[in-house]
């Protein structure tokens, strides 16, 4: 449903170009297009307008108006901004002045924090240290049985006195245990709360003049409209909120919310949730968010997964091919064999950049639970069919499918997918000859 | 009494969401109202108001349109009143919303045959809070309810529901965690059968839409309520957190396309999110908006009116503020 910016400045330049000369007032539509897409995105109003000043200003002194290939330019302006704004450095969670670390986590109701508590737990526990829950939510109903209930399943401890205590004293407590026992890190779930509620905003001040935590992370769901904005700035004129977490970036959204908190707050991105798994938690990459808040997709985390599992010169053999347009169904066999390793599979696609219109559709049929499906469709394909899928007809069709266990109709389909698959990634590869991925991605296409 | 088992959506007196919004009216309201207030309609006027628009979420798409449509009709009927065009815009957003209301049905309780309603919507958005103030409104009208605990995913899902039901005093069906969210729903049907429940009321697990085998599984949860009841369910509900921003069309879409969602229900209206999502859902969509919640509580629940959404988000009229 959104067009890339970078196919839209494409247009508007293309179009300028053909009479002449680009002026000011050419490059000022190119930033309507800019402001379009960040206001798409959900970055909040104000940011947006001095965001897009801030662009103009180099766009205008810089080479934009001289450049041949103007949309690249901006586009690569753009880009380098967004990541500044976003923070270059990626930052770590602080250390304590001396132990435990106390993190606590604070939010509007269904970002995400109880879950969280549990993810930052064992993503803490790796380095062997032994950390303790804390339970602090005594309104939601259940609250605290799910974080028990979490607890137990990653074998982390969870302190908790029930739902009549205040959530000030249980905090105070916690700590106490923590220290007899040697919990470092101490991880406090609070319950979410509206940043207009006097009393709830309140209490959690009291907690954290408390327990003084080493680190208060506002968690906030990628979602998230323009309140953002007033959301956060609320959260952190109370508590000086020291880190943000990006939830549910599994799914579509632009995540322009992040960006406009880290505007307005000079909040860092600490770390951003994918997914509701526990171990769905990674650090956070600013140039990743400014290329899916500009609607290209995800490629350096993709590439970068993709990287775990395979090594270097592998990978840069499998990039040509598919942007040469010889991936085949071998290859594909291989990286499905592989990518199970790496993640969902439905998560994975999603971080492909223009996966628009029929693209979409396209991967709306491909689900987790498709994977044995689609081997033991491959498996059942001779070494040359997997090379030159075109060589399957009619007959080979059905042997294909009765030696898989599946329908024509289903070796079909996985044809069909896989050739949308073959014509995306030569499109890719043709704008990277063309120049539109912008200039400072770190890879070489 | 055949009457009162009828489904009719009876209104509901709107004191309880103007009294949710009051605190969301403040932001917005004023600014528009100062918008206004000035001499003449000029440049200034339409691009604060689209700025305004896009503040509240309504989107870049839909602001423009609604901008377009006001200097369209400022221009026919020659208004050079700023109050005169603030009532226009008032007009072409209330009407917008009605996209939304106008293909509500009526829906009809039958005896014996449980009325079932599935709620659905992503990650957080307020689904069993809203399964609480739906067994209370259907409670007010003297409805037995029961609920059915198909989130067997999220840690202690079940648990939360069930002191939903302790509090309405409404049976819980659950199995255990982890259980298939199929078997619940089939057994929760049989049960409602056998108690003679009017409404059966079916939570589900948070799934955001592109998870497309989670889309699918609420489709075979579709097919087990029609084995027992050919049209349900009759009531499905898509909640979308008034904080959302842009993906909340995405969402309306992705939910539509794989489980004909009936109604949708904008939740946590009581933050100061204006909800603005719900004009693009309504334009685009037309499903319609059939709820508001303004709150935490089983009673924080409002019939969505156009008119009162308008007002009280945007205009702040209708009320002593
Ligand atoms: N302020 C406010 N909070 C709400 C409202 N509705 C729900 N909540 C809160 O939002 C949080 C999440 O609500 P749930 O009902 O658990 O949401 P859910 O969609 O069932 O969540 P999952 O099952 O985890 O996907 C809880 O803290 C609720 O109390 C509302 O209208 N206003
Ligand atoms: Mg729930």
């Amino acid at each position: 449903m959104f067009e890339s910016l970078s196919d839209r400045l494409n247009e508007t330049f293309g179009r300028l170009s053909r009479k002449g000369r680009l002026t000011e007032a050419d490059v000022d539509e190119a930033m309507r297009e800019v402001r379009r897409a960040l206001l798409e995105a959900d970055v909040n109003f104000k940011v947006v307008k001095d965001f897009v000043a801030a662009v103009r200003v180099r766009a205008v002194g810089q080479d934009v108006l001289r450049s041949l290939t103007p949309a690249q330019t901006a586009i690569g302006i753009v880009n380098e901004e967004l990541v500044n704004v976003l923070g270059a450095e990626r930052e770590e969670l602080r250390a304590p002045e001396r132990p435990p670390q106390i993190l606590m986590l604070v939010g509007l109701q269904g970002s995400g924090k109880t879950t969280h508590a549990a993810k930052l737990a064992i993503h803490l526990r790796k380095g062997g240290r032994n950390p303790l829950l804390v339970a602090a939510d005594v309104y939601r109903p259940a609250a605290i049985n799910q974080l028990q209930a979490l607890g137990k399943q990653v074998n982390v401890p969870v302190y908790e006195e029930g739902t009549s205590k205040s959530p000030v004293d249980i905090a105070a407590n916690a700590l106490r245990f923590a220290r007899e026992r040697g919990h470092n890190p101490v991880i406090v779930d609070t319950a979410g709360r509206l940043q207009i509620d006097e009393r709830l905003m309140q209490e959690l001040v009291d907690i954290r003049d408390r327990i003084a935590p080493t680190e208060i992370l506002l968690v906030a769901d990628a979602m998230t409209g323009q309140e953002a904005v007033g959301v956060a700035e609320a959260f952190h004129r109370r508590l000086d909120v020291s880190g943000l977490i990006l939830t549910k970036m599994d799914g579509d959204a632009r995540g322009g919310a992040a960006l406009s908190i880290r505007a307005v707050t000079g909040v860092p991105i600490k770390f951003i949730g994918t997914g509701e798994k526990l171990d769905a938690l990674e650090p956070f990459y600013p140039e990743r968010l400014a290329g899916r808040i500009l609607g290209m997709g995800d490629v350096l985390s993709l590439i970068e997964r993709a990287q775990e599992q395979t090594d270097e010169g592998e990978a840069q053999r499998l990039q040509d091919r598919m942007l040469k347009g010889q991936f085949n169904l071998e290859d594909f066999l291989d990286q499905l064999q592989k990518i199970k390793k790496m993640g969902p599979l439905t998560q994975l696609l999603d971080m492909i950049p223009g996966l628009g219109g029929q693209l979409r559709q396209a991967k709306a049929q491909i689900s987790d639970d498709d994977y044995k499906q689609v081997e033991a469709i491959i498996f059942s394909m001779t070494p040359q069919e997997r090379r030159r899928p075109e060589l399957i007809g009619n007959r080979r069709r059905k042997r294909i499918a009765r030696g898989s266990g599946t329908s024509p109709a289903q070796v079909n389909q996985l044809l069909s997918q896989f050739r949308e698959m073959q014509k995306m990634m030569s499109q890719m590869g043709k704008m990277a000859k063309k120049g539109k991925l912008p200039a400072n991605m770190p890879f070489d296409f | 009494m055949v009457l009162g088992r009828l489904f009719r959506r009876r209104s509901q007196p709107d004191a309880q969401l103007e009294q949710g919004l009051e605190k969301t009216r403040r932001g917005v309201f004023l600014e528009i109202t100062r918008l206004f207030d000035r001499s003449t309609i000029d440049e200034e006027l339409y691009e604060d108001l689209e700025m305004l628009l896009i503040q509240a979420d309504v989107g870049w798409d839909v602001s423009q349109k609604l901008v377009a449509e006001l200097r369209a009709r400022v221009a026919r009927d020659r208004s050079t009143v700023p109050a005169e065009a603030r009532e226009i815009l008032r007009e072409e957003m209330i009407s917008l919303l009605e996209l939304a209301t106008r293909n509500r049905k009526v829906k009809i309780l039958q005896r014996g045959v449980p009325f079932v309603v599935m709620v659905v919507g992503v990650n957080g958005v307020g689904k069993t809070t809203t399964i609480a103030k739906l067994a209370a409104y259907h409670q007010r009208f003297g409805r037995s309810v029961m609920l059915a605990a198909g989130d067997t995913f999220r840690a202690a899902a079940i648990d939360q529901l069930k002191v939903w039901g302790e509090r309405q005093g409404v049976p819980v069906i659950a199995h255990h965690q982890g259980a298939d969210p199929g078997a619940v729903v089939f057994d929760a049907m049989q049960a409602a059968h056998a108690r003679g429940a009017d409404v059966l009321i079916v939570d589900t697990a948070g799934r955001l839409q592109t998870k497309h085998n989670l889309m699918a599984e609420l489709s075979k949860l579709r097919k087990i309520m029609q084995r027992h009841v050919e049209d349900a369910p009759q009531e499905v509900l898509l909640v979308i957190d008034a904080t959302t921003g842009q993906n909340g069309l995405v969402q309306a879409k992705a939910f539509a396309d794989s489980v004909d969602i009936t109604d949708i229900m904008i939740a946590k209206l009581d933050g100061t999110a204006k909800g603005g999502i719900a004009f693009s859902v309504a334009k685009e969509l037309g499903t319609p908006i059939s709820y508001v919640g303004t709150g935490e509580r089983a009673t924080d629940l409002a019939e969505f009116k156009p008119e009162t959404y308008v007002d009280s988000l945007f205009f702040g009229v209708g009320d002593g503020l």
